[in-house]
């Protein structure tokens, strides 16, 4: 629904002046949601008889239905039921002058959404459909939410798909070479297609894992378990997992986290937050480079700076970085191995602690990231 | 042509390239294989080129194109076969593009991915034959 929208509204009551009044009322009246930054017109139609709405059904439909309940012919409560029969829910305020307890329990059941008693005046015509227009435009953006929930759930499960179809590809065409003998005689060259599997393999076992961690953090909070926790100990258990991948690169690691420093977390949030930074700080990084993991707390709120002297981005590719399987590509990275989900990963992680994360990246000279984050309130 | 005819593979993913390469050196060709499309250019320039076959969407959607366009400049009797992902994932095919819209493609031959090792040494013995 944009902020120009009109509402169809059809009245049926067996009263001309009835039928007129509200014609007169709402015709070419604006209405304002404000805190839904919406305005609405309404565009009034009347009917004399059940019937003849039954018959402009067919063709048309309203948003919103005034709907007398004494009618000749089809009554009101016959028309709502014939509504529910032919499963076609509209807003519908009953209009009537006997209202009854009974009746309005028979009318709610079959799915009138107000009443309103006659006589009443224009104003509380207005009031009595405005709060129904308010319940069209809310049904119609949890509608338009839902459509758009669904679209962005499959986009991700086609990337997802793409993603682990390719390795699943090429592991397919090396076991083929390799059952069939169609590579040639060199042992070497058989040798590396077995390694290459095994490349692949992992590349899709890292996909899996970040997938599962992604899926965790979107599931919600019941699993976690929220305590203090010493900031030293969690760095330094992340950094003893990438020693190696450090160390065969020449990369130059270091530490810079004061003993005492606690934060009131997720452990394994945190981990997952740090080892993303650390991996990428060293995946991207040169060979003989430095990595500098640096954390202080002030006021309740913990900075952590991961710097690295890598390859670096462009200001294009930094807008990216965020986004579910926007890996960079270029020349530099064609080679780097990564499922493309883990700075989404950590991007959650920092909204679950009320924090923001900045980066600033010089192509060729490196990129450090500043993650803030609030102490979790509720252990 | 020499008796062993020299191919031009070009695509980024690097095991599709060594595969092809393992495949089609076996099988009795000298393969010069290239990553990219400069990398290609670059290889088609200082070589003999018999026969060319590019991966459509490289580190551009539509890199392959480019590259094949260049090719064609330059060798307009060069065979050049495009393989593209492009028609397994969205069902667009190649075959079903009218005749004067396909002038912009300089392939003579598109394969989709994946395709057999088999399925591309013929098309390339139909093309240099």
């Amino acid at each position: 629904m944009n902020s120009e929208a009109t509402l169809n509204v059809w009245v049926v009551d067996d009263e001309p002046g009835m039928c007129l009044g509200a014609v007169r009322t709402l015709n070419g009246y604006h209405d304002r949601f404000s805190d839904l930054e919406e305005k609405v017109a309404y565009n009034v139609e009347s009917m004399n008889t059940g019937e003849r709405f039954l018959e402009k059904l067919e063709t048309s439909q309203p948003h919103i239905l005034l709907l007398d309940g004494k009618l000749p012919g089809i009554d009101g409560i016959g028309v709502l039921e014939e509504l529910h029969t032919r499963g076609q829910p509209i807003v519908t305020i009953m209009i009537t002058a006997y209202a009854t307890l009974d009746k309005a329990v028979e009318a709610t059941k079959l799915g009138a959404y107000d009443f309103l008693a006659k006589p009443f005046t224009p104003g509380e015509l207005r009031n009595a459909v405005h709060k129904a227009a308010r319940n069209v435009i809310l049904t119609e953006k949890a509608r338009q939410l839902e459509e758009e929930h669904r679209k962005v759930r499959f986009n991700f499960i086609s990337v997802l798909a793409h993603e682990l179809k390719s390795p699943l590809g090429a592991v397919e065409g090396y076991v083929n070479l390799i059952k069939t003998r169609q590579a040639g005689d060199n042992l070497d060259d058989y040798d590396h297609m077995i390694n290459r599997i095994g490349i692949r393999i992992g590349g899709m076992r890292k996909l899996i894992i970040d997938l599962l961690d992604l899926t965790r953090i979107e599931a919600g909070t019941g699993n976690r378990r929220i305590q203090p926790l010493t900031m030293h100990d969690i760095c330094n258990s992340v950094l003893e997992l990438h020693t190696e991948a450090a160390a065969e690169r020449s990369i130059t690691v270091t530490l810079d986290c004061p003993d005492g420093i606690t934060f009131t977390a997720d452990s394994s949030e945190m981990e997952m937050l740090f080892n993303n930074f650390v991996s990428n700080g060293i995946k991207y990084n040169r060979d003989g480079g430095t990595f500098t993991l640096q954390i202080t707390k002030k006021e309740g709120k913990l900075t952590c700076t991961f710097a690295d002297t890598g390859i670096g981005m462009s200001a294009k590719e930094q807008e990216r970085l965020f986004k579910e399987f926007s890996r960079i590509k270029n020349e530099k990275t064609r080679k780097i191995p990564g499922s493309g989900l883990g700075l989404s990963i950590v991007h959650k992680i920092i909204q679950l602690y009320n924090g923001n994360v900045g980066v600033s990246s010089i192509p060729d000279k490196g990129t450090t990231f500043t993650v803030v984050l609030e102490e979790s309130s509720n252990p | 042509m020499s008796e062993q005819p020299t191919i031009l593979l070009v695509d980024d993913d690097e095991d599709f390239l060594l595969q092809q390469k393992l495949y089609l050196t076996n099988a009795g060709y000298n393969v010069i294989a290239a990553e990219g499309r400069k990398e290609a250019q670059a290889a088609a320039d200082e070589n003999d080129i018999d026969c060319a076959v590019i991966d459509l969407m490289m580190e551009e959607t539509d890199a392959g194109f480019i590259l094949a366009h260049h090719l064609k400049k330059n060798l307009p009797d060069l065979p050049v076969i495009m393989v593209t992902a492009v028609t397994s994932e969205t069902g667009l095919n190649f075959d079903s593009i009218a005749t004067g819209e396909k002038k912009w493609i300089k392939a003579d031959a598109v394969l989709a991915k994946p395709i057999r090792f088999e399925q591309l040494n013929s098309e390339i013995k139909r093309l240099l034959a």
